[in-house]
């Protein structure tokens, strides 16, 4: 019988990935100098499971690279060798090996094996030299006999005799000898013979037990070490010696019958259909299982009300629907809290950056992570890393400073980079905290006024000069180094972090770091919205977008010939935009002075959106128009109100796109003002 | 559209089984309707419900015919008024106009719209005998959401193609789908 291995390859993958996590983070809390036996045994799990699955579902390149990695490992397990931050260094690059392999496989991609055999022949040499005396009991993982170690991995010439003579038990662990000769078979021509010798009498026979051994001869030029691989389950379990033939006249095996090796390629059908999965706890569907087994309670109960209603029973009724109420409250908030997941699967990758980046530039930094087990939704997890990732580069590369000028300044020679993550008020909290520089105020503000973002006369507060780094075109690198000023600003992680609905602030003393402040909402399914009217159909803004809202700016309008209007507040200019021109639907307010503006920032610009009334605030959930129509422009998406019915979500860049209101041209007309908030 | 001819055959089987032994001769199924007087058929399985006419959220900028979006139990679907997109005159929505929802192949996933009709008529089986294609159009421009007519007995129905009509670009003329054309 043979199964299709492939349905379980989703799952090889994701053990593995899990597996790969394990080991970096094992790895990076090795410290060479005191080897604790519990985490190298940790890493050696990890990587034999890893190798373990890869063999078996065919992955043999995963399969031969973990094996190098594996076997150093068991070396530094059995004290064998000793474990250098250079060896660390080399599992790390190992890990990211695999890592690449096994996506490559899990995409179904052909993958590149130029580093995985740098790497590999790396390992291969730490491994081949001054071999330990105890090389074969610590290879005890691939148990063969030791006079053939040699061989390992030079193919024998003329092919291999091996015999095979299993224990009795060897059909009851569910291991099928005929499934390992068609993998013989697949590396080239295979002879069988069958031993009956220990064959019992008919009436003795054990069904279930084998008594049976085989003398084989593949002739094919391989190496060893993928016979072996072939045995590699039952090798503990049975009698095995693989012996190379020995050509003692010319008619024996010609080389030209020789089947060159290659690989077995199993799995190159892997469906390339993206599976986006989440591993949920289970406590999670538990909940689920039990609010709906609750709501069935409540629809039966009603269900039986109404099979003999009188007005007697419409208290119960009503307290019925209550339940009932509750019960979809409740269901809705345990669907939600699916998605959710806690964010240290986002601040899990830091160490092993921060590690990278910190040696590559010579620093010493120490990373805390805390409030890992806040939750997030998956979304917004997804896409707050790259921001995140950026935020912190930026922190090792300009706030913390190298050790000696720490210690010059009185600090400690290691810098922390503290992660936190925390609830406030219906959001999340994500700071970055540094104990490096600080910004420099006097350096932003001078390199502002070169760019002509703020004129020689302003004078601005602290907040406003922080406020700079965010600005497009910004940048206090005196020089790009590898690792920031890649042409990606702190603008575009403001941009990134608005399109999630979400802020960022920074707060800096010079000498002493800085805190970047992240807020974002929960979960993207939701919006806190301010619902606005024009005529009669009704809009969103979200809440987060808004600045202030004013119903009387008499004498505070100012119309450009040719251009748009602007509203005069305080000292700044912000063009206005009449959401009934621009939607093409009818208003109430004949006049200016008859509506309202509500000022909004979008796109790293303010406006001012002219409509006829400001009504509730509420949360809405966010329903997708693309879904079924198209995107819209100026429309991020829908919702439905309390009485059912579709109100549209505002999105202020694209309206401010789609008004043509353009950046450069209302700062020709007031140069830099728009930057000076 | 390979789909859809996957559900129709297993539509047919269904249809052997209620039938108990009758033989069927392969036939499809036509929800039809009226606009301005004349019969339209479009293939049921692509039918998923049919609502009263309620008021739409207008979508800015949209084509005329685009009456807006409406909550369809949570989801938000277009509506297309038929008339509007046929370029016929607008009509005063009566209690008899109706909204169809239907299911749309769209690209590699579906879509659900809703199209406004003047009423519903009829579920009408067309064998393949019954059902002639259209004739040459003048730019043959209509051709391809025009699937054929469907003649039965007395009446004849212009059976559209609801993926290609619903799929059709914004500033496509579908116009003149009318009797005065064939």
């Amino acid at each position: 019988m043979s199964i299709d291995l492939s349905q379980f390859h989703q799952v090889f993958f994701e053990e593995s990935y899990e597996g790969l996590d394990v080991m970096e983070s094992a790895l990076l809390n090795l410290q060479p100098d005191k080897v604790d036996s519990d985490t190298i045994n940790e890493i050696f799990r990890a990587a034999h499971s890893i190798k373990g699955g890869s063999g078996t579902f065919g992955f043999t390149d995963v399969a031969d690279f973990t094996h190098v990695v594996e076997t150093l490992l068991d070396e530094i397990r059995g004290e064998v060798r000793d474990i250098t931050s250079d060896t660390v260094e080399l599992f790390l690059k190992s890990v990211d090996c695999i890592r690449k392999m096994i996506q490559q496989h899990d995409v179904g991609d052909p993958y590149d094996a130029t580093d995985a055999n740098a790497i590999k022949a790396q390992f291969e040499t730490i491994l081949s030299n001054d071999l330990p005396t105890q090389a074969g009991e610590s290879l005890a993982i691939t148990p063969v006999t030791a006079s053939h170690e040699i061989q390992n991995d030079s193919p024998a010439p003329h092919g291999w005799k091996i015999y095979f003579k299993p224990h009795q038990d060897i059909l009851r662990t569910g291991n099928d000898p005929l499934r390992m000769f068609r993998e013989l078979e697949s590396l080239g021509p295979l002879i069988v013979a069958v031993d009956v010798s220990a064959l019992p009498h008919i009436s003795l026979i054990d069904p279930e037990a084998c008594y049976l051994a085989w003398s084989l001869e593949l002739k094919a030029d391989v190496p060893k070490a993928v016979i072996d691989e072939a045995f590699e389950w039952v090798a503990d379990e049975s009698e095995l010696s693989i012996t190379p033939v020995v050509v003692e006249d010319d008619q024996v095996s010609a080389p030209e019958q020789l089947t060159p090796y290659r690989p077995a390629v199993k799995g190159s059908d892997l469906s390339k259909v993206e599976v986006t999965s989440i591993r949920v706890g289970i406590d999670k569907v538990d909940d689920l299982i039990n609010m709906v087994g609750e709501l069935v309670i409540t629809q039966s109960m009603l269900g039986e009300l109404g099979l003999d209603f009188t007005m007697k029973s419409l208290p119960k009724l009503l307290e019925g629907i209550e339940q009932l109420s509750q019960n979809t409250r409740e269901l809705q908030e345990s669907v939600m809290r699916i998605r959710m997941l806690p964010i240290s699967f986002t601040f899990s990758r830091f160490p092993r950056l921060v590690h990278d980046l910190g040696r590559a530039m010579g620093k010493k930094i120490e990373l805390k992570l805390s409030g890992e087990q806040t939750e997030l939704d998956k979304t917004v997890m997804e896409k707050i890393g790259d921001p995140l990732v950026h935020l912190v580069r930026n922190s090792l590369d300009h706030g913390i400073e190298t050790p000696q000028e720490r210690l010059t300044l009185g600090k400690p020679e290691t810098g922390t980079i503290t992660l936190n993550a925390f609830h406030q008020g219906g959001k999340i909290v994500i700071q970055i905290i540094d104990d490096g520089a600080g910004l420099n105020k006097a350096k932003i503000l001078e390199k502002a006024k070169q760019n002509g973002m703020v004129s020689d006369t302003d004078v601005l507060s602290d907040d406003q000069i922080h406020d700079l780094i965010f600005k497009p075109g910004f940048s206090t690198a005196d020089q790009v180094s590898d690792i920031s000023g890649r042409g990606v600003g702190m603008d575009v992680v403001r941009r990134n972090i608005i399109e999630l609905n979400g802020s960022v602030e920074v707060e800096s003393t010079e000498g002493e770091g800085s805190v970047f402040t992240i807020r974002l909402p929960l979960t993207l399914a939701t919006l806190e919205g301010q619902l606005i009217r024009v005529g009669r159909q009704t809009y969103i803004l979200p809440l987060i977008s808004i600045v202030e809202s004013i119903q009387s700016f008499q004498g505070m309008l100012h119309r450009v010939v040719g251009g748009c209007d602007l509203l005069r507040l305080r000292d700044e200019y912000v063009p206005i935009i009449q959401l009934s021109s621009l939607f093409n639907i009818p208003s109430d307010s004949k006049d200016m002075e008859d509506g309202l503006l509500v000022v909004v920032e979008g796109d790293n610009m303010k406006v001012a959106i002219f409509i006829d009334d400001l009504e509730a605030q509420q949360q809405v959930v966010i329903k997708s128009l693309e879904e079924n129509y198209k995107k819209v422009e100026g429309v991020s998406g829908a919702t439905i109100l309390g009485d059912g019915t579709v109100s549209l979500i505002l999105d202020i860049a694209g309206l401010i796109k789609l008004a043509g209101v353009q950046r450069h041209e209302y700062k020709a007309v007031h140069k830099g003002d728009d930057y000076a908030a | 559209m390979v789909d859809k001819q996957g559900d129709n055959a297993s539509e047919v089987n269904i249809n052997e089984e209620v039938g108990e032994g009758n033989t069927y001769e392969p036939s499809e199924q036509y929800l039809t309707f009226f606009i301005e007087d004349e019969e339209y058929g479009i293939d049921i399985l692509a039918v998923k419900e049919i609502r009263g006419w309620e008021p739409a959220t207008e979508i800015p900028n949209s084509p005329e015919y685009l009456k807006g979006v409406i909550n369809l139990r949570g989801t938000i679907i277009p509506l297309t008024d038929l008339r509007l997109r046929f370029g016929i005159k607008q009509f005063e929505y009566s209690p008899t106009t109706v909204v169809i929802v239907v299911k749309v192949i769209a690209g590699e996933g579906e879509k659900i719209m809703g199209i406004v009709v003047d009423a519903v008529s009829d579920v009408s089986d067309f064998s393949k005998a019954d059902i002639h294609p259209a004739p040459e159009l003048a730019a043959n421009k209509n051709a391809a959401f025009v699937k054929g007519l469907g003649s039965s007995e007395n009446k004849m129905v212009i059976l559209l193609d609801i993926n290609e009509l619903l799929n059709a670009p914004d500033d496509a003329d579908l116009t003149v789908v009318s009797r005065a054309t064939f």
